[in-house]
């Protein structure tokens, strides 16, 4: 090497060490290139064995279950192809159930965030004390499903729960809360409007915080009243807003389970039996595991659907602007 | 003189709003005071006229309540800290490293925003079953110590660090463990913190998991706890409300001292989402 070089001459020579030197540093360069891939793998490993144990290998081992018929101890006995898919779709309960869940989303979703809406309207003012108020209509959101059913189970007791109390206060007559299969979807509705209100409040609230003042002054410059105001200003610039409360409220409500589970158990007559509750019942009541997951399947689809709809939605709007 | 009257008008309908949306609180506060006869009687009443401390100590010994927090405290703060340990990590190789396949791996993590934890229920109960982890807090904990929404939630933030801070490190020698470490993290406290606040919360509250995989009684948590206070035959309404009240009351100090915390980090997911 060194022989070559003298034969070469001064100038090659110096170009030949620049070129090692540049070896040497394109080197080290893919050396810390390697290093720092091995160092995000390390720091992204915790997440992605987990992610791989409990999200990823379960979707796929839900698919595989759903194909197949399970005996009550879990283990796969036959392939059924999609015979259990068929089976839920003829029968008569299942269709039922997705009836009973889209009824109560149509019970929550509205109601909940019209509340939610005026709420927010309303405290959105600098007087004082807003924020008490604030707080108030927060607070909701931090207490547990399972607490707050059981609460509210007593505050529907057919005799001594204080809703009928009250009604007989104005001589009206007791309501069966929840034991009537008329009366039990629209309270477990109730109470989940209740729960649901917190989250609802605070995310369009600080939807409404968002909207700049100077586009409020500029309105009440041209005149508008207040509800003027609310209807050409602030509805269409919360709009994303309130979609994105939507799709979660919709998502939510096909989730539902542990008010069912403490207020009605899917009862009387499967009145209130929607979907989670009917995979909870089939996979860990029955023992069809593999009916179950066909369930929990279909639930995946509804609830993918909906979240594209919404990320097409966001898409588009980014577009706009 | 007609803005006062608005305001006062405004004043009348949140109040009343606060009121009837703070009822069930309230009622539980009130009943979990109450003696036994007065919590039962007909018609109820809508204020306490007796003042029963004992309710709260004889909960105590009627179901192992303490066991039930012991056990949710414990299940809460360890999937926080995980969750804190791995979203913090996953967030920093997202947001200031480069590797092949980053962008794949991104939308890995993305796909698991889309899957419902319902859907999985089943395979992971059997899974959870096969390693004999039913009843112990490695399967009450381990499922949930990794989560996309903490990962996004911090590596939102992470980006949000001035690049100069990074070049200086650089500069002074300092490589991504200790940058990581000894920069990024005590510069990250409010996200971390947000992350805190609800990453316990929801481990405090969750329901359908602890009901599925805990069987004996000194593994309960106080969610499945509270729910079968009422399926006891001989506890009364007074009880069961103590039960519920101190179930519901370190929700409550959280809100407090947790709201514009707590709020932060859902505005990050609704602008995420």
């Amino acid at each position: 090497m060194s022989e070559l070089n003298k034969s070469m001459g001064l100038g090659t020579r110096s170009r030949h060490l620049a070129s090692s030197k540049a070896r040497i540093r394109t080197s080290s360069l893919k050396i810390q290139r390697l290093r720092e891939n091995a160092l995000a793998y390390t720091f992204l490993a915790p997440s992605l064995i987990l992610f791989a144990v409990f999200m990823f290998y379960p979707m796929l081992k839900s698919v595989y279950l759903s194909l197949h018929s399970t005996d009550p101890a879990g283990n796969v006995a036959a392939y059924v192809g999609l015979d259990n898919f068929a089976v839920l779709f003829s029968s008569g309960q299942f269709l039922q159930g997705i009836k009973v869940t889209l009824l109560f989303a149509l019970l929550t979703v509205p109601a909940g965030i019209l509340l939610a809406l005026v709420l927010a309207a309303l405290t959105h003012s600098k007087l004082r004390g807003m924020r008490i108020f604030q707080f108030a209509f927060s607070l909701p959101m931090v207490l547990s499903v399972g607490s707050s059913a059981v609460i509210w189970k007593f505050l529907f007791h057919p005799t001594l729960g204080m809703f009928n109390y009250v009604l007989s206060l104005l001589h009206i007559n007791p309501v069966p809360w929840l034991t009537s299969p008329d009366w039990a979807l629209l309270s477990v509705a109730i109470m989940t409007i209740w729960m649901n209100l917190g989250f609802n409040y605070i995310i369009l609230s600080s939807g409404l915080q968002g909207i700049p003042d100077d586009m409020y002054e500029s309105a009440k410059m041209d005149g508008a009243g207040p509800l003027i105001t609310f209807w050409r200003i602030s509805m269409p610039l919360l709009s994303p807003t309130i979609f994105f409360v939507t799709v979660v409220s919709i998502i939510g409500a096909f989730q539902s389970f542990a008010q069912i589970n403490i207020l009605t158990k899917g009862g009387p007559v499967n009145s209130t039996n929607v979907f989670v509750y009917s995979i909870y019942q089939e996979a860990f009541v029955n023992f069809r595991f593999g009916t179950g997951s066909a369930q929990a399947i279909v639930l995946f689809v509804v609830i993918l659907l909906l979240t594209m709809i919404q990320f097409k939605w966001v898409e588009r709007k980014v577009h706009y602007q | 003189m007609k803005g006062r009257l608005h305001s006062t008008l405004l004043y009348v309908l949140l109040t009343i709003a606060a009121a009837l949306i703070l009822y069930p609180v309230i009622y539980t506060f009130f009943m979990a005071v109450m003696s036994p006869e007065e919590a039962s009687a007909y018609p109820p009443h809508f204020i306490p006229h007796s003042f029963h401390l004992a309710n709260f100590t004889e909960v105590f010994e009627i179901v192992p309540i303490a066991a039930f927090i012991g056990n949710t405290f414990l299940i809460s703060g360890l999937t926080m800290i995980g969750q804190l340990i791995t979203a913090s990590l996953a967030a920093y190789a997202f947001a200031k490293m480069e590797f092949k396949g980053k962008n794949f791996i991104f939308s890995m993590f993305v796909a698991t925003m889309m899957i419902p934890w319902e859907v999985t229920i089943i395979p992971n109960y059997l899974t959870v079953r096969s390693w004999n982890w039913l009843d112990t807090y490695q399967g009450l904990t381990v499922p949930f110590l990794a989560t996309a929404f903490g990962t996004f939630l911090l590596r939102q933030f992470f980006l949000q660090l001035p690049k100069e801070l990074f070049e200086a490190a650089r500069m002074d020698g300092c490589g991504h463990i200790r940058y990581f470490l000894f920069h990024v993290l005590p510069l990250s406290r409010p996200a971390l913190g947000t992350l805190a606040v609800y990453s316990f919360l929801n481990m405090y509250n969750s329901y359908l998991w602890p009901l599925l995989i805990t069987n004996s009684e000194n593994m309960r948590t106080v969610q499945i706890g509270i729910s079968m206070l009422e399926f006891q035959e001989s506890t009364s309404w007074n009880l069961v409300f103590a039960g519920t009240a101190l179930v519901i009351l370190p929700s409550l100090l959280l809100l407090v001292f947790g709201l514009k915390q707590l709020v932060r980090g859902m505005a990050a997911g609704a602008l995420k989402g």
